[in-house]
């Protein structure tokens, strides 16, 4: 081939400038083979870009295809593949194995608090109820809409622009003790996406959804534990949120 | 089998799904089926912006952009289709902002606007702001936005419901004329239950499908790994032809080695991009708008200067996009997602350090044919009742040869608003079709074949060895004999799919069995892709034939359809019957493309 370009070349010819082993233990869950849960090790070849979820792929791909996972966008934009990372939450996807510990195997568990159904898979669907409950759309009169665009200044945009980044992956309400321990709790992500729509100053229904949070398990159940923080792969300041959502409920009351 | 019945089913809850079910929620019975969560489909990769002539911070009007749509997608386009969308375009960005979405603002309140690739004002004079955008995270609003308001209108969603056939039957008819034809007629569909691996029957008035498009067809991809062309595929094997499959765009800035893509607006934002020399060597390629021209000029650009030796980094395999002259608050202010990937994936910091880029393969151009009220056709002008597609999986065709940045969104929130809207409106005064006996019985053994099989061939070796030769051959410069490496390959490797086994027996969340027939789409797209590039003789938009360099409007100002026939060939291939459709012209005689 005289003309055409080659550019898959790069990442091994890139990456081939570092290799490693890594060692993976995955906590597996097939209900269908084996009654309980245990751990799998594999020890694989890894590069310089790699993520945790290449290294999953890897073994799905090449060793063992029963290992199960969601993944789609592979950029940590989708919310797919929150897991429990060396015992914290994480996308896989956002992972580089190099940032990891490698004198030690990575673990990899599923997200804890929602009902595992096969290796990483956890039933989403109690979080999403959570979602829906705080009525997560814009509420305004459509009698009185403009002909155009609402009018809204930069800065009253910028007042909620944090939260506006959730992508729904979990990783907070299920690092959140209060949720382990009580299913029913909101959880952060719920309060996160309330927020997005109480500071925007488009929205009408504010009072209803701080009148759904200050239900007993609503934002008072939080214990400021910073876990979720901690964990939420966009950067949002999630404890913060949540207490500006507790301060809105507290100033309304007077 | 459970056996479900909806007026109105669609399949795929990207933007184009839930921005059909919105309108066909409010109307007709519907359900949507969706592979991903809705909130999980690629949609939400989407970066840059959405297009539309609002005007809101300099002159623009619609015809404008009608006229640089024709124009970026080399006159291919259906001129009919591409004003629909860029005039139902400023309300299709006016019913986002009411139903929520947080756009960036101007400092009057009004939506804000930024530059995008191709988009001119008057006719090619200047760039204009057109796009309006959302931080880099339009499509994520864009998704999100659409999934609040389904959620607001109780949208009713099969979440993780694989659609893996169409149930189809054919009725004998006759045209107009007085020749007979089989007439098309869509009765359902049959999906597969992630969670429990059951088949249910959907039998449906109306099935819109919105499956998004198929970049795993390539290696080097901003294209998520759910995204493997099953609408696409599913059509072609009832017979419905996929109309100009060889036009592909490559986009410049993907992060290189990985193909994670750096939205164009970091170059509408002030980017530039440099070669080994720190030459901004578009200035060379496009003298007018330079960096801001169309994708597939830049990105042939870039292949172009690192082919000749201009390449940076070890293996001068890449060029940079340098953002170091912006202001650091500026880039947070409207890049803050992209310039994180830089720093996460290659650990590059972008208010210092140019980042290396190396085009990627993004957008499927080409499609399931449909005409302007998203109606599927069976052939070039013959509909198919009830049978609805739009987003990227349909071809219009808005795009052409080479689709401008910020028309897909803007695509898919127009066109999937209109098959909402026909699919409910057909199902009203419809029957439904009868299902065909044993509909299901094609994919239950396919299921049963694959999870049985005891077969050599593994699933991740026989995509792997895919993606690489379409990546090697199929890329932004193509010939006779790459196309033909190619297509060999492919031969090859459909034939091993038969012999194909998968290891997870299970029948709950068994996703090892369904990348087994995702591939089996794959290997049906690359074979359509690459026959539809050999058999175009020209260089048009994204697809560059360095045999034949020039654009030919005598012989190819033509779609190309491609079909399933067991009785025909097509350059050699089995199976394939070619023909071509005429574009649509209203206004524009098509004009050498220069920027
Ligand atoms: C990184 C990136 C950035 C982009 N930036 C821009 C931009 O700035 N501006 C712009 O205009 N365009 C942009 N695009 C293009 C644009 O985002 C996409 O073309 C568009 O979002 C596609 O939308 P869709 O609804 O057709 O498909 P998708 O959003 O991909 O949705 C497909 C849906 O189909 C479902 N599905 C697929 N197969 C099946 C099946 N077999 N059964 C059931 N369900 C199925 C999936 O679950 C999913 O819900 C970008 C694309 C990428 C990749
Ligand atoms: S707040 Fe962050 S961690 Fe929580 S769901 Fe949203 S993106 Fe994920
Ligand atoms: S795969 Fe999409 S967030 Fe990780």
């Amino acid at each position: 081939m005289t003309t055409t370009l080659e550019p898959t070349n790069n990442t091994e010819e890139v990456g081939a400038v570092e290799s490693f082993t890594v060692t993976m233990q995955v906590r597996r869950y097939q209900p269908e083979f084996h009654e309980e849960a245990y751990w799998d090790t594999w020890t694989i070849e890894m590069y310089g870009t790699d993520r945790v979820l290449d290294a999953l792929h890897k073994i799905k791909w090449e060793i063992d295809g029963t290992l199960t996972f969601r993944r789609s966008c592979a950029h940590g934009i989708c919310g797919s593949d929150a897991m429990r990372i060396n015992g914290v939450n994480r996308l896989a996807c956002k992972v580089l194995l190099k940032d990891l510990d490698l004198s030690k195997p990575v673990t990899v568990e599923p997200i804890k608090g929602l009902p595992v159904e096969k290796d990483m898979i956890v039933d989403m669907e109690p979080f999403f109820q959570s979602y829906r409950e705080i009525m997560p759309f814009l509420i305004a009169d459509e009698s009185r809409e403009p002909t155009r665009e609402r009018l809204q200044s930069a800065e009253a945009r910028e007042r909620f622009d944090d939260t506006t980044k959730c992508i729904l992956c979990a990783a907070c309400t299920s690092s959140c003790p209060v949720f382990w321990t009580d299913g029913q709790y909101f959880g952060p992500a719920a309060i996160v996406n309330a927020h997005r729509f109480i500071f925007d100053d488009r929205d009408e229904g504010g009072d209803m959804r701080l009148e759904v949070l200050n239900d007993k398990e609503g934002v008072w159940r939080c214990r400021t534990t910073f876990n979720c923080t901690e964990a939420c792969p966009r950067g949002i300041q999630v404890t913060k949120a949540i207490a500006e959502v507790k301060q809105a409920i507290l100033a309304r009351n007077i | 089998m459970q056996v479900h019945k909806y007026d109105v089913v669609i399949v795929g809850a990207g933007g184009a799904g839930m921005r059909a079910a919105i309108e066909a929620g409010q109307r007709a019975r519907t359900a949507v089926l969706t592979k991903l969560y809705p909130t999980r489909s690629h949609t939400g990769a989407a970066q840059g912006g959405m297009c539309a002539a609002l005007a809101n911070v300099e002159e623009d009007n619609w015809e404008w952009h009608t006229f640089d749509t024709v124009k970026g997608g080399d006159y291919i386009v259906d001129q009919d289709a591409a004003e629909v969308m860029a005039k139902e375009a400023i309300d299709a960005v006016l019913d986002l902002e009411k139903m929520g979405l947080p756009f960036n603002r101007t400092p009057e309140g009004k939506i804000d606007q930024r530059r995008f690739g191709g988009h001119t004002r008057d006719h090619g004079k200047a760039p204009v702001r057109r796009a309006c955008y959302a931080a880099d995270r339009t499509g994520h609003m864009i998704l999100q936005t659409l999934y609040q308001n389904c959620v607001k209108h109780n949208v009713e969603f099969y979440n993780e419901f694989y659609v893996l056939d169409l149930l189809m039957v054919e009725e004998d008819a006759t045209r107009e004329d007085g020749t007979p034809y089989k007439q098309k007629r869509v009765a359902g569909v049959v999906s597969y239950e992630l969670a429990t691996g059951e088949l249910h029957i959907f039998q449906a008035k109306s099935v819109v499908f919105a499956t998004g498009g198929a970049g795993k067809v390539f290696k080097t991809t901003s294209n998520a790994h759910t995204l493997t062309g099953d609408g696409m595929a599913i059509a072609y094997r009832h017979g419905i032809p996929l109309e100009d499959m060889e036009f592909i765009q490559f986009h410049p800035t993907g992060l290189a080695g990985l193909g994670i893509l750096l939205s164009e607006a970091a170059r509408g934002e002030g980017g530039i991009l440099r070669n080994a020399d720190g030459e901004r060597f578009m200035e060379r390629y496009a003298p007018t708008i330079k960096d801001l021209a169309p994708r597939d000029i830049v990105a042939r650009s870039m292949a172009n200067e690192v082919r000749e030796g201009r390449g940076a980094g070890p293996n001068k395999d890449y060029v940079l996009l340098d953002l170091t002259h912006l202001e650091p608050e500026h880039i947070d202010a409207k890049l803050p997602d992209i310039t994180e990937f830089a720093r996460t994936y290659l650990g590059v910091e972008p208010y210092t350090e140019p980042v290396p880029v190396f085009p990627t393969c993004h957008y499927v151009m080409g499609g399931i044919p449909t005409d302007i009220e998203a109606n599927v056709l069976q052939d070039n002008d013959t509909r198919i009742p009830g049978l609805f597609a739009a987003g990227e999986v349909a071809c219009v065709s808005v795009h052409g040869a080479n689709r401008l940045g910020t028309n897909s969104l803007l695509d898919i929130n127009v066109f999937g608003r209109r098959a909402g809207i026909y699919a409910a409106e057909y199902a009203k005064d419809a029957d439904f079709v009868d299902l065909p006996e044993n509909g299901e019985n094609f994919l239950v053994n396919q299921i049963e074949s694959l999870r049985s099989a005891e077969g050599t061939e593994k699933v991740g070796e026989l995509r792997a060895e895919l993606q690489e030769v379409m990546d090697a051959n199929m890329q932004v410069f193509r010939t006779e004999e790459s196309i033909r490496l190619a297509i060999d390959k492919i031969e090859e490797l459909r034939e091993r799919y038969k012999n194909v086994a998968v290891q997870d027996k299970g029948k709950r969340y068994n996703l090892d069995l369904l990348e087994g027939l995702e591939l089996g789409y794959l290997l049906d797209i690359a074979e359509a892709m690459s026959v539809a590039a050999l058999h175009r003789p020209e260089s048009r938009g994204g697809h560059y034939r360095e045999d034949y360099p020039d654009r030919d409007d005598e012989n190819w100002m033509v779609h190309s359809m491609l079909y399933r026939d067991e009785n025909a060939e097509t350059e050699g291939v089995k199976g394939i019957r070619f023909d071509t459709k005429d574009v649509v012209m209203t206004r524009y005689e098509p004009m050498e493309r220069k920027y």
